[in-house]
C-alpha cells in the first residue's frame, strides 16, 4: 500500500529509506513504498544511454581491449548505481522516483524500483557485463566492435528503461527504444542482405506491437484515472469490469506477443538470429524478448483473473510453446535451433502467466530467471562453436566433444537444464508448470497437461539432437578448419551462467528461494503464496509427467530420421514470413499507389490537388448544415468611399497583373498597383502598423523582382489549351467565392476577441500605448522570435542558393527595349546620396517610437533596407560596398542572438523566458518609457536589415561580374520610382 | 454592405492569385504568390472586423480600437510573405539556369508541357 504522499523534486542523493515497520517480507502482506528521492535510480538507466558512446572512445585510446574495457566499465558504473539503491527493495519496499515531465499529459520521468524491477535489471546489467567479456573474444576490430558495444549500451539503457518505468508511457518510450537499438544490433553486419532484411522484419513486427502497446496503454490509463502503474496496479476491479477491457487487453497483449516473439508473430526472432551471437545470446534469451513476458507479470495484478485473459495468454502461450518446440526439432543451424527454442520457453512463460494462479505467476518469474541463464549461455557457446569450427549447421558439425571438451561439458549441461533434466535449474520451474497445468486442467480439461507434456517432450528431443549433433555423433568431415578450444576468457562467461544453472537446480531453497520470494512479494502483495521450493517433491503427477516427456523426447530422438522423412510427406504450413512478406508488400502497393496519384511531378497538378483539396475540405463543413447567422454586420455599414475605392485599386491591381501576365514588365507594375491599394485598406481600416509595413514590403519585393526579371527569359506564348483555361479559372473563381463566402460569414458574425485583454494589459505590464507592437516584442515575443528566425532561414537559403552561381542576362527585354546609356545618372545619384541620412534618421525615428505610435523593428528595418538599396541602385554594387563593409550574414546571427538575449536575460531574473522589464527615464524634460521588449525590436530591427540586404545584394550580384559595363539598368527606373514613394 | 465589398474584392484577388500559380511560368508564379498573400493577408486582418479610425493606438479616454492581435499576426506574415517571395524569386533564377526553361515543369519529362 503506497504511502499517500506525493514524492518531492531530487532532494538528496541518498535515499530516504526508514522502514518505519510498515513492511514485512515473511507475512507477504504490506510493501512499505519509499517515495524517495533517489537520483541513483535514474543513473541506472541513464549511464549506459549517456555514454554509449564511451567503447568509440575507448577503441580510439586502447584497441580492441579498450571498446570492451568502456563498455564492462559503464555497465560496471550503472550496476554500482543499481546497488546505492537496492537495499530498501532487498527490505521489500518499493522505490519510486518521480521528475516531473509532462504532467499535463500525465507523462512524469517516474521510475520503480521493486523486486522484480530489480530481478529484470540484474539480468540485464549481470548478463550485459558477461555478454561484454564474451563479446571481446567472440568480435574483431575488424568487425568493428567498439560500434557494436555502444548499440549494446544503448539498448541496454532502453531495456533498464523499461524494466523500472513506473510511468506506463515512459514504458512504452523505452519500449519503442529497445525496439530501434536491438534494429541496429540485429542489422549490424549490415553489408548483409539477410542481416538487413531480418533487422527490418524484427523492427516492423515489435514496432507495430508497440504502436499496439500504446493504444492498450492510453486506453489503460484512461480506464484506471492514471498512467502510474501503482495506480493502474491497484484498480484490477475497475479495469475488469470496463467495457474497454477486452480492447484494451487485446492491444496490451499484441504488444507483449510481438516482442516476446508468440505465435503467430514468432517469425522475426529467426530471422534476428543474422545479429552477432553476442548480440543474439543478450537480446534473444535474457532481455529484450523478456521485455514482454516481463510486461505480461508487471502487469498481471491489474489485467488477469477473467476468462479471456487464459484464454488469450494461455492459448497463445501453449500453442507457441508446442508449435516452436516442434520446429526446433527439425532446425540445423545451432541457432535457428536455440532460437526455435527460445520462442517455446517464452510461450511456456507466457502460458503460466495466463493461468490466472499465483503460483504460476512465480513460476513464470522462476521460468525468467531460468531461462535467461541457461539459453544465454547455450546462445554463447553457439557462437564458440561457429567461431572455433566455422559453421553453424548441425550437417556439418559433429564429435566436436573431441576437440573443445570443456565446451562440450557446458553445453551439455546447459541443454539439460533447457530439457528439464531434474538437479538443474530448468527442471525446477518445469515442474513447477507442470504442477499448475494439472491444477488448472482439472477445472479446464486435459488438453493443458497434456500439451505441457508434449511441449516437454519435443524440448527434451531438440535438446539431445543439439548436444549428439555437435558434440558426439560422427564427424562429417565437412568441417574446413580444425577446430580449437576457445579462449579461456570466451568461456568464462558460460562457466558461471552454467555453474548459477546447477546451483539453482541443487539447492534452490539456498539460493533463490529468498529472492523469489520478494520479487513475487512485489509482484502480488498480500496474495503471495508461500513458496517452497524443492528438488524432491516426492512421486506425483508433475514428476510422472517430467518422465512421460523425458521418455517421450528420447523416443522422438531415436526414430529422428522417420520423424523427418514423415515430416516431408505434410505439406508445408504457410510460414509467418511470407505472410508478412505478402502483408508487406500489400502495404507497399497500397502506398505506391497513392504516391503515384499524388506525386505527379508536375507544379500544376500539385496546385490543383491542394487547391481543390483546400477547397472540398473547407466546404465539406456546410454540407448540410448551410450557412447561417450573417446577423452582425461589422460598424461600416454606411457606403464609405474611401474603402469602395481602394478595394478597387486592389481588384483592378489584380485583375490588371492577370491580363499583362505576359507583358513582365507592366504585370509587375500592376502587382504594386494590388500592393498599393492593400496599403491604403489599411490605412483607412486603423492598421496604421500594416500599412507602414506594407508600404516599404511593397518596394523591397518590387526592387527584387525587377532584379530577377533581369535574368529570366522574355514570356513565351505555351500556356496549354483553351480547355485547360477554362478548367483553371473554374477552379480559381470557385476558390474566390469560397474566400468571399467565407470572409462574408467571418465579418458578418459577432465577435469574441481575447483582444481585450491585450489592450487593456499592453500599457501596464507591455510599457507601449501601441499595442500591436506591444503584443509582437513581448506579449507573443516568443512567435515573433520565431517569424525572425524564419526570415534569417530564407535569407541564409538564398545566400546558399546564389553562392558562386552567374547567371547571364537576357540579351533584349522585352517592350521597353530603351535601355539609359547611363549606368548611375548623376542626378540619381546626387539626389540619393543626402537622402540616405535622412532615412536612416526616419527608420531610427520610426525604431523607437514603435512601442507607443506606429513602427518599430519590422518597419525600421524595412524602411533602412530600402535607403541602403537605394544607394546600390543609384550608385552601383562596388561603390556602396566600399562604403559599407558588412558582413550581412553575421549581422542576422548578431540580430537573432540580440532577441535569444533578451529572452534570456528575463530567465537570468528568474522570470520565464522572453518576460518584459520597463522602466521610466527621465531625461531632462524629456520623460519616456525604457522597456527590455525595445532591445528585443533593436534584435528583429537588425535581423530584417541583414535578411533584406542578403536578399537584394545577392540577386544584384549574381550578374555583376560578367557584364559590368551594363549594369543594374532596369533597376534605375525603380530607383526613381521609389525616391518618390519612400518619403 | 462594405463588408460584402471588402469580402468581394479578397475573393477576387484570391480567385487571381490561384488562377496565376496554375499557369507554367515561373514568373506566373511569382506573381500569384504575390496577389494570393495579399488576398491572405487581408483576410487575416478582416478575421478582426473592419472598422475605421480606431487605430490600437492606447489613449487614455479611448475606449474601442480595432482588434490588434489579426494585425500582429499579419505583419509579420507580411514580412515573411517578402522572404517567401525573395525566395521563391530565386529559385526561379536557378531553374532557369539550371534547366535552361522558366516552364515550371522544365525538369520533367515532355509529358508535362
Amino acid at each position: 500500500m503506497p504511502v499517500a504522499a506525493r514524492p518531492t523534486k531530487i532532494a538528496t542523493h541518498r535515499i530516504v529509506h526508514e522502514p518505519q515497520g510498515c513492511y514485512t517480507v515473511a507475512n507477504a502482506g504490506a510493501q512499505c513504498t519509499v517515495w524517495g528521492s533517489a537520483m541513483w535510480l535514474e543513473f541506472v538507466i541513464a549511464i549506459p544511454l549517456l555514454l554509449c558512446w564511451a567503447p568509440l572512445w575507448g577503441s580510439r585510446v586502447a584497441g580492441r581491449n579498450g571498446a570492451a574495457w568502456a563498455a564492462g566499465g559503464v555497465t560496471a558504473m550503472s550496476i554500482v548505481a543499481l546497488s546505492q539503491v537496492a537495499a530498501p527493495v532487498l527490505d521489500g519496499g518499493i522505490v519510486l522516483t518521480r521528475i516531473p515531465w509532462m504532467p499535463t499529459l500525465g507523462m512524469d520521468l517516474a521510475l520503480r524500483l521493486d523486486g522484480l524491477a530489480l530481478l529484470m535489471c540484474t539480468l540485464v546489467l549481470g548478463i550485459g557485463l558477461l555478454v561484454v567479456l564474451y563479446g571481446r573474444y567472440y568480435l574483431s576490430t575488424f568487425d568493428r566492435d567498439d560500434r557494436f558495444f555502444a548499440f549494446l549500451l544503448l539498448f541496454m539503457g532502453a531495456m533498464l528503461g523499461v524494466v523500472t518505468s513506473e510511468n506506463l508511457l515512459v514504458l512504452v518510450v523505452f519500449w519503442e527504444l529497445t525496439s530501434v537499438s536491438s534494429f541496429l544490433l540485429v542489422a549490424f553486419k549490415n553489408d548483409k542482405a539477410d542481416a538487413r532484411r531480418g533487422a527490418r522484419r524484427a523492427l516492423g513486427v515489435t514496432g507495430l506491437g508497440g504502436l499496439c502497446l500504446l493504444g492498450g496503454v492510453l486506453m489503460l490509463g484512461d480506464v484506471a484515472g492514471s498512467f502510474d502503474l501503482t495506480t493502474v496496479l491497484a484498480s484490477h476491479d475497475v479495469i475488469v469490469a470496463d467495457d474497454r477491457y477486452p480492447y484494451l487487453l487485446s492491444l496490451v497483449l499484441l504488444g507483449v506477443f510481438t516482442k516476446s516473439a508468440q505465435f503467430p508473430f514468432h517469425f522475426w526472432l529467426p530471422g534476428a538470429m543474422s545479429a552477432p551471437t553476442p548480440a543474439s545470446a543478450y537480446l534473444h534469451s535474457a532481455t529484450m524478448v523478456k521485455a514482454g513476458v516481463f510486461l505480461l507479470v508487471r502487469l498481471w495484478p491489474a489485467l488477469s483473473g477473467t476468462t479471456l485473459w487464459f484464454v488469450l495468454v494461455t492459448g497463445v502461450g501453449l500453442t507457441t510453446m508446442v508449435f516452436a518446440a516442434f520446429v526446433a526439432l527439425f532446425e540445423r543451424d545451432i541457432k535457428g535451433l536455440l532460437a526455435y527454442s527460445t520462442i517455446s520457453h517464452l510461450g511456456l512463460i507466457t502460458a503460466l502467466a495466463g493461468l490466472n494462479t499465483t503460483m504460476a505467476v512465480v513460476a513464470a518469474i522462476f521460468h525468467i530467471i531460468n531461462h535467461a541463464t541457461f539459453k544465454a549461455s547455450l546462445f554463447m557457446a553457439a557462437g564458440i562453436i561457429d567461431h572455433e569450427a566455422g559453421t553453424r549447421n548441425m550437417d556439418e558439425l559433429g564429435g566436436l566433444a573431441k576437440y573443445m571438451r570443456s565446451t562440450a561439458v557446458l553445453a551439455a549441461v546447459a541443454s539439460s537444464a533447457m530439457a528439464g533434466i531434474p538437479l538443474l535449474n530448468g527442471f525446477l520451474s518445469k515442474e513447477m508448470f507442470f504442477k499448475e497445468a494439472v491444477e488448472v486442467g482439472e477445472v479446464a480439461g486435459w488438453a493443458l497437461p497434456v500439451l505441457a507434456t508434449l511441449g516437454g517432450a519435443f524440448s527434451v528431443a531438440y535438446s539431445i539432437c543439439f548436444v549428439w549433433g555437435v558434440f558426439f555423433g560422427p564427424e562429417t568431415g565437412k568441417l574446413k578448419t580444425t577446430p580449437h578450444p576457445p579462449p579461456v576468457w570466451m568461456q568464462a562467461p558460460v562457466w558461471l551462467l552454467v555453474a548459477l544453472c546447477i546451483l539453482v537446480g541443487v539447492v534452490p531453497g539456498l539460493v533463490i528461494q529468498p529472492a523469489l520470494r520478494g520479487i513475487a512479494t512485489s509482484v502480488l502483495g498480500a496474495n503471495t503464496p508461500d513458496i517452497e521450493i524443492h528438488v524432491w517433491h516426492g512421486f506425483n503427477v508433475p514428476l510422472m509427467m517430467s518422465f512421460a516427456a523425458v521418455a517421450v523426447g528420447l523416443l522422438l530422438f531415436a526414430k529422428y530420421d522417420a520423424l523427418v522423412r514423415l515430416k516431408a510427406r505434410f505439406p508445408r504450413a504457410p510460414k509467418g514470413v511470407r505472410l508478412y512478406n505478402a502483408a508487406l508488400s500489400f502495404a507497399y502497393r497500397i502506398a505506391r499507389g497513392i504516391t503515384e496519384v499524388c506525386y505527379t511531378d508536375s507544379l500544376p497538378r500539385y496546385i490543383v490537388l491542394v487547391v481543390v483539396s483546400a477547397l472540398v475540405l473547407g466546404l465539406s463543413p456546410f454540407v448540410g448544415e448551410g450557412l447561417d447567422g450573417f446577423t452582425a454586420p461589422s460598424g461600416l455599414q454606411a457606403a464609405e468611399l474611401p474603402v469602395v475605392a481602394f478595394v478597387g485599386v486592389f481588384v483592378l491591381g489584380a485583375v490588371c497583373t492577370v491580363r499583362f501576365r505576359h507583358r513582365r514588365f507592366l504585370a509587375l507594375i500592376m502587382l504594386s498597383l494590388c500592393g498599393l491599394g492593400t496599403t491604403l485598406l489599411f490605412v483607412e481600416l486603423s492598421a496604421p502598423d500594416l500599412a507602414l509595413t506594407q508600404l516599404s514590403v511593397e518596394l523591397a519585393t518590387t526592387v527584387l523582382i525587377l532584379l530577377a526579371l533581369y535574368f529570366l527569359p522574355e514570356d513565351s506564348d505555351r500556356e496549354g489549351s483553351k480547355a485547360r483555361h477554362g478548367r483553371d479559372w473554374a477552379i480559381a473563381g470557385a476558390i474566390g467565392l469560397g474566400v468571399t463566402g467565407l470572409m462574408y460569414a467571418v465579418l458578418s458574425r459577432p465577435v469574441s476577441s481575447i483582444a481585450d485583454y491585450y489592450i487593456a494589459q499592453a500599457k501596464p505590464y507591455g510599457g507601449g500605448t501601441n499595442i500591436v507592437n506591444v503584443i509582437l516584442v513581448d506579449f507573443r515575443g516568443f512567435d515573433t522570435m520565431g517569424e525572425v528566425t524564419v526570415l534569417a532561414v530564407a535569407a541564409l537559403a538564398i545566400a546558399a542558393m546564389l553562392e558562386n552561381v552567374r547567371l547571364i542576362r537576357r540579351e533584349t527585354t522585352m517592350g521597353a527595349t530603351v535601355r539609359s546609356k547611363d549606368l548611375h545618372p548623376f542626378m540619381l545619384a546626387v539626389m540619393t546620396r543626402p537622402l540616405l541620412p535622412l532615412l536612416l534618421l526616419v527608420a531610427l525615428f520610426i525604431l523607437l517610437r514603435g512601442h507607443n505610435l506606429p513602427g518599430g523593428g519590422f518597419i525600421a528595418g524595412l524602411v533602412t533596407a530600402v535607403a541602403l538599396a537605394l544607394q546600390f541602385l543609384s550608385s552601383g554594387l562596388r561603390w556602396t560596398f566600399e562604403r559599407l563593409q558588412i558582413n550581412y550574414i553575421a549581422a542576422v546571427a548578431l540580430g537573432l542572438l540580440i532577441t535569444l538575449a533578451t529572452g534570456l536575460a528575463a530567465m537570468l531574473f528568474g522570470q520565464p523566458f522572453l518576460t518584459s522589464a520597463f522602466t521610466h527615464v527621465h531625461l531632462g524634460p524629456i520623460e519616456f518609457e525604457l522597456a527590455s521588449a525595445m532591445a528585443f525590436d533593436l534584435g528583429v530591427f537588425i535581423t530584417v536589415v541583414a535578411v533584406l540586404l542578403i536578399m537584394m545584394v545577392r540577386l544584384g550580384q549574381v550578374g555583376e561580374e560578367k557584364g559590368e559595363h551594363q549594369d543594374e539598368q532596369p533597376d534605375q527606373g525603380k530607383g526613381e520610382q521609389k525616391g518618390a514613394s519612400t518619403p | 454592405m462594405m463588408d460584402l465589398v471588402f469580402a468581394a474584392g479578397v475573393g477576387i484577388v484570391a480567385a487571381c492569385g490561384v488562377y496565376l500559380l496554375l499557369r507554367m511560368r515561373t514568373y506566373t508564379i511569382v506573381l500569384g504568390l504575390a496577389l494570393l498573400s495579399y488576398a491572405t493577408n487581408l483576410f487575416l486582418f478582416g478575421s478582426g472586423r473592419l472598422s475605421i479610425g480606431q487605430a490600437p493606438i492606447f489613449a487614455e479616454g479611448t475606449e474601442v480600437y480595432a482588434d490588434p492581435i489579426p494585425q500582429a499576426l499579419v505583419l509579420t506574415a507580411i514580412v515573411i510573405g517578402l522572404a517567401m517571395t525573395a525566395f521563391v524569386v530565386v529559385l526561379a533564377l536557378i531553374s532557369n539556369k539550371e534547366l535552361g526553361s522558366d516552364h515550371v515543369d522544365a525538369g520533367r519529362d515532355e509529358e508535362g508541357k
